[in-house]
């Protein structure tokens, strides 16, 4: 990573709201970050706390009528946001493109694997049928996918959970992009599987100058692979810090909660897992204050009237609780 | 794929069994006498037993039905009471007519309903989707025999531009076909718009939006496929349908299909007549349901016969 350049991708006050019968949502609710050159972000919170639908926003992805996003979203000194269709169009696959969750229903079921990614390449990269499907093949052999010729030419039934997505990747990084969103890419794998993607991921990414951003609930992956680590609550940034530090000294109870949530080995099997008591709060009914205040084991006066601010602290983090701003 | 398909054409022997065991009990059912309405209501009583007897009506229904599927397996379909030809011949003239009329009108529905099902699917309750909703509403529910009928004032005695009736030229075709088509076309539109809806909003086309692929593209190769394989068994069945179901509108344009024998055979209580059309609609349909079968290997890869 190099901090010292400009940001790659810079979002500013990103809101998302989706038109329900209930009433409008905001899924994302004015988030700010960065993203540098050859970093890996950690993008991480619960289910439904706006990870995802941050990147399909960023990407433009969700259906502008059901879905509205302000804000801004600087990406090499243009916003994304502001871009016309077609021109966003030639932006997705080629210059940001996104690793999907679930590799069972993201690869489409009546195409090859290898025109899948071959069709970026020819989009992106104008090459010839020909020379698209080579580089499909080669592709494949780079995301370690056993005899990847045979492989190229079979429909995704015939790959397992952990080759598909291990292909989701190789379509993904075909176009050589400078920035990826990884959208939970091990969630629906088994563990030892989870594992081989993430050395996969980790490898790949140690031989280019991409940067990633890894959204996550799983702060193991987060440990392994990120740099620098944003804590989500209801569409909002809660904490943002460099790993090792927030790993360390969490500060928003939040953060907290979620380490402490990890399961330890040399747990003897006496002592309790902790949980964060409570669910996520419905976003149609936001609590008063900090959103995450019915849910704090430190919840103070301050916290059920007024939302906190964002504080900066220690050159590069910040976290939003009242605690902090006490500090 | 070999042995699936003679797997299933054997099927279709106990399949057209049964439709025959069905259909001789049920005609037999029918009031009224076959020898009383050839013999015709001035005949003496020894006459209509002579006919009777000619006919072999006198003998137990089993026998009957014996002999009715000896002369089956020999392919016989036996002679029109009414006619006096071989059922076989009287058949053979009008089932191309029938055929090509049903072909013609599951080819309109088919060019008219899928595109109109997938642009109101890619923009679900805008006036679009509404206007094709609205006009699948009308064509379900327009009886055939009224369209027809209009057509026909507009555009043979109005406009005097196409026949009102018969057969002979392309023109002959057109008020036919597009009347037997309304109703599919509506079916088929409406088909098409859930199945797009649902393959829509599938993962697999969000990942090639994240691609950057054209929105033609994403609709047509991505989309539209997956989508056809419900598509395609609707308008199989439909076209089954079609053959067998152009009474009406074969009566009302004079088209000699074989709808119209079948209703006039029943009106003569013609046995031979009726079991023998109804014999190879029953081997029509099972045969376009093995096509739509044939067709899905083709359109899914997952999809495999061995």
């Amino acid at each position: 990573m190099n901090r010292s350049e400009p940001p790659l991708l810079s979002v500013r006050n990103m809101i998302t709201s989706f038109h329900t019968h209930d009433g409008i949502v905001n899924a994302v609710n004015g988030i700010d970050f960065d993203i540098f050159p050859g970093e890996t972000l950690g993008l991480v919170g619960e289910s439904g706390c706006g990870k995802s639908v941050t990147a399909m926003s960023v990407l433009r992805l969700l259906n502008p009528s059901s879905a509205t996003t302000l804000g801004e979203v600087i990406f090499k000194g243009e916003n994304l946001l502001d871009m016309t269709p077609e021109k966003m169009r030639l932006i997705r696959g080629s210059e940001i493109s996104m690793i999907f969750q679930e590799p069972m229903t993201s690869l489409n079921p009546i195409l090859t694997v290898g025109e899948q990614i071959a069709e970026s390449l020819r989009l992106h990269e104008k090459l010839d049928q020909e020379k698209a499907w080579e580089k499909a093949v080669q592709m494949l052999k780079l995301v370690q996918i056993p005899s990847p010729e045979i492989r190229a030419g079979q429909y995704p039934h015939k790959l397992s959970g952990g080759m598909r997505q291990r292909a989701m990747i190789a379509m993904a990084l075909c176009c050589s992009p400078c920035l990826v969103f990884a959208d939970e890419p091990t969630t629906a794998l088994d563990v030892t599987i989870q594992a081989q993607i993430i050395r996969l991921l980790d490898h790949l990414k140690k031989g280019s100058n991409m940067s990633v951003v890894l959204i996550t609930h799983d702060l193991g992956v987060i440990a392994r692979m990120a740099a620098r680590v944003v804590v989500m609550y209801a569409g909002k940034v809660v904490e943002e810090a460099p790993v090792v530090p927030l790993f360390h000294d969490p500060r928003h109870p939040y953060t907290r909660g979620l380490l402490n949530s990890i399961p330890v080995l040399k747990n003897d099997g006496q002592t309790r897992l902790t949980e964060i008591p409570g669910i996520v709060p419905n976003l149609l009914h936001m609590p008063e204050g900090c959103s995450f205040h019915p849910r704090c084991s430190r919840v103070m006066d301050i916290c059920t009237k007024k939302s906190p601010p964002m504080v900066h602290f220690m050159e590069n983090r910040r976290a939003a609780c009242w605690l902090v701003s006490d500090e | 794929m070999i042995h699936f398909l003679m797997k299933r054409l054997l099927s279709i022997i106990p399949v057209l069994l049964g439709i025959s065991l069905l259909l001789f009990f049920m005609l037999r059912m029918l009031p009224g006498d076959p020898a009383q309405v050839l013999a015709g209501q001035m005949a003496s009583p020894e006459d209509v037993r002579i006919i009777r007897i000619q006919m072999g009506l006198d003998q137990p229904l089993y026998i009957q039905y014996g002999v009715f599927l000896k002369r089956l397996v020999h392919l016989d379909l036996g002679v029109s009471a009414r006619t006096q030809n071989p059922v076989i011949q009287e058949i053979w003239a009008r089932l191309p007519n029938t055929i090509l009329l049903a072909l013609c009108a599951i080819t309109l529905a088919c060019l008219f309903g899928i595109p109109a099902g997938v642009v109101a699917a890619i923009r679900p309750y805008s006036w679009i989707d509404y206007l094709v909703t609205l006009a699948s509403l009308f064509g379900i529910s327009m009886p055939v025999f009224w369209l027809g009928l209009m057509l026909m004032i507009v555009f043979s005695i109005t406009l005097q531009w196409l026949p009102a009736g018969g057969i002979g030229t392309w023109k002959h075709l057109v008020l036919p076909s597009i009347t037997l088509a309304s109703f599919v076309v509506a079916f088929i539109a409406r088909m098409t718009r859930s199945c797009m809806l649902e393959v829509l909003s599938q993962d697999y086309v969000t990942t090639a939006r994240s691609k950057g692929l054209k929105e033609k593209v994403i609709i047509v190769k991505h989309a539209l496929k997956n989508a056809l394989i419900p598509i395609i068994t609707v308008v199989g069945l439909q076209f089954g349908l079609l053959l067998g179901g152009a009474v009406l509108t074969e009566t009302v344009f004079a088209w000699p299909g074989l709808g119209r024998l079948i209703v006039d055979s029943i009106l003569a209580r013609d046995y031979a007549m009726i079991q023998g059309s109804i014999l190879i609609f029953g081997l029509l349909y099972t045969l376009v349901n093995l096509l739509v079968d044939m067709t899905y290997a083709f359109v899914d890869p997952r999809v495999r016969y061995d």
